[in-house]
């Protein structure tokens, strides 16, 4: 039996080891090394990328970008929970609406992102549109700013935060809402005294999953943010590209993994973790 | 003083059935009410009527006097024990019992939560999650949830199926004890007619969306209105016209003289029940009657010649069921 767990969690754990640990090594190899003089990375090894991110620049960079990840998440959640509400109580429609859910999926993201920029621009469609009915006559500021990129990450992670909370919300024994209402508990009180708590491992699960991505967003910052809205994956996609600096977009890479471990971290030991 | 709840022509239906059809009842206040009937009877949408979970159709349900029909359950002064109970996995004990007392906003939280505790022997459990208590204690949190609300009448779903066997007996006695004692109206949805008899004081047995009788445990199960409700109180022989029930039917060895009420038999099988015996004998005109005999008395034997014998009270006379 044991040989049998043994060889069948082989494929799993090569795949893990090639395509996790030995890409992962090589981030913390070319983290220690230093830019070339054409690009790429040499020799000598030292910590000096890491020293070089204590410039506040960075830091503020940092902060930005969980200040974003963090009020995208929280949209995210607004509009989540409700809508994973209202698919867990349609019935029979309710695989229709979860692949409707999942529908954006089978787009390019990068295409979707594009659609937002042609509505959303000075010519676009909203602005236009809005001008034509004589509604305004200067095109709103809809784009290249931090609400154009909160707008894009819900847009893109609102999924990630649906599936899980609608997951526990299906799992939800009706007869605890008919016993809230029998105790004299109106639809809101119920709603806010037992489907949310019960619901809470999703939205905790939900939160997890949409901050993590949006944290480390790049495409929707440089697109929907115009440059004007700095990410810190903008920072090391720059790095990688024009800056050609791959050891300190390494480095930089790292730490913000890193910070994502030590929080999932602190979560887990402050009994988080009971909620997932 | 109106009663204290009064259905008055009460029909529900759903798209696919009619799930209860122009029922009508009363019950007095303190009492403790029974309606039974087999799966699909419609005693528990009954119930839901009563708690406001379902609308019904047509009808009126008069709480004190009041329609209270189209009132959302939040408004009504009823609760119910629910069949799987229902409590608040995220809330301990204490917290599923001040439940409603903090919606209705109600004085001395902490001393009616306490009454209530000791009321169904759950004082030092109050601090567990209902994953932490056993389905017994479960039960009683959940009866004391309701209780605590002091309601106008508490309705039971199917309260002792989800308990075992043995539990469920001693549940059972404890639960009328705590009826009297509280004096609030109870009533008890189940299809275990031994436990609407022991409990009720009033009985509805229901058979297809209607009532087929309303009375008195005695009354129903002694003068039952048709066969159907005979059969389901308990095993009837029918013997043509008339049934009689097996612990009415007396089987003996000695040689009486035959007659109407007592006929030739001879044994044909025999089972041993623990406390008594079911014997079943088959008459000289080819029926089968089942006979209860005390366990204190000499075993009889299969083919053996014998009497069985019974009194004209305890016939039964109902029509047979037409199809």
């Amino acid at each position: 039996m044991n040989r049998l767990r043994f060889w069948t969690l082989v494929p799993a754990r090569a795949l893990n080891f090639l395509f996790f640990l030995v890409p992962m090594g090589i981030v913390v190899l070319y983290s220690l090394m230093t830019r070339g003089p054409y690009g790429g990375q040499a020799p000598p090894f030292n910590l000096d990328n890491y020293v070089r991110l204590a410039d506040p620049l960075y830091l503020t960079i940092l902060l930005r970008s969980f200040w974003i990840a963090g009020i995208s998440t929280f949209f995210a959640m607004l509009l989540g929970f409700p809508l994973a509400l209202f698919i867990a109580n349609s019935g029979k429609s309710r695989s229709m609406y979860l692949n409707l859910v999942m529908l954006p999926f089978w787009t390019s993201f990068l295409v979707r992102t594009y659609a937002w920029m042609f509505l959303l621009r000075d010519t676009g469609l909203i602005n236009s549109g809005l001008m034509a009915l004589g509604v305004i006559r200067e095109p709103l500021p809809m784009l290249y700013n931090d609400a154009a990129v909160v707008l894009g990450l819900v847009y893109g992670y609102l999924p990630f935060m649906v599936l899980p909370i609608y997951s526990t919300l299906e799992k939800l024994d009706p007869s605890l809402l008919e016993a809230a209402a029998d105790l004299g508990a109106t639809p809101w009180v119920s709603l806010w005294r037992v489907t949310v708590p019960l619901a809470l491992p999703g939205i905790v699960a939900g939160s997890i999953l949409v901050f993590i991505p949006c944290l480390g967003a790049y495409l929707t910052p440089d697109l929907l943010g115009g440059g004007k809205s700095v990410m810190i994956g903008n920072v090391v996609q720059n790095q990688f590209t024009t800056a050609r600096d791959w050891p300190f977009g390494a480095s930089l890479s790292l730490v913000l993994t890193g910070l994502v471990m030590v929080l999932l971290w602190l979560f887990v030991r402050k009994g988080g973790d009971k909620y997932l | 003083m109106p009663p204290v709840l009064e259905l008055r022509s009460v029909s529900k239906h759903f798209p696919t059935h009619v799930a209860v059809r122009d029922v009508s009842l009363t019950i007095d206040r303190g009492k403790l009410f029974a309606l039974l009937g087999p799966s699909g009877c419609g005693k528990t949408t009954t119930l839901r009527m009563v708690a406001g979970f379902e609308i019904p159709t047509s009808g009126q349900v008069l709480l004190n006097g009041s329609d209270i029909a189209p009132l959302p359950p939040y408004e009504r002064n009823v609760t119910t024990v629910f069949q799987n109970y229902a409590l608040f996995p995220h809330l301990t004990a204490k917290q599923n019992i001040e439940f409603g007392l903090r919606r209705k906003g109600a004085p001395d939280l902490d001393q009616k939560v306490a009454q209530v505790l000791d009321l169904v022997q759950m004082k030092g459990k109050e601090e567990r999650k209902p994953a932490r208590l056993s389905g017994g204690e479960k039960q009683r949190i959940a009866l004391a949830r309701a209780l605590v609300l002091e309601p106008d009448v508490l309705l039971l779903d199917e309260p002792l199926s989800a308990l075992d066997p043995k539990l469920r007996k001693q549940v059972r006695s404890e639960l009328k004890a705590l009826q009297r004692r509280v004096g609030i109206t109870f009533i008890i949805v189940t299809h275990d007619q031994e436990e609407a008899m022991m409990l009720a004081d009033e009985v509805a047995l229901m058979h297809k969306g209607v009532i087929a009788q309303l009375g008195t445990p005695e009354d129903i199960y002694l003068r039952p209105a048709n066969r159907f409700v005979a059969n389901f109180l308990g095993a009837v022989n029918w013997l043509g016209e008339f049934g009689v029930r097996p612990e009415a039917i007396r089987i003996t060895r000695d040689l009486l003289p035959t007659g109407d009420r007592c006929r030739p038999a001879s044994v044909e099988t025999v089972m041993f029940l623990g406390n008594s015996f079911h014997v079943q004998a088959k008459l000289s005109d080819g029926r089968s009657v089942v006979t209860e005999v005390s366990r204190l008395e000499k075993p009889f034997a299969p083919a053996e010649r014998v009497r069985v014998w019974w009194n004209q009270e305890d016939e039964i006379h109902l029509p047979p069921e037409s199809a």
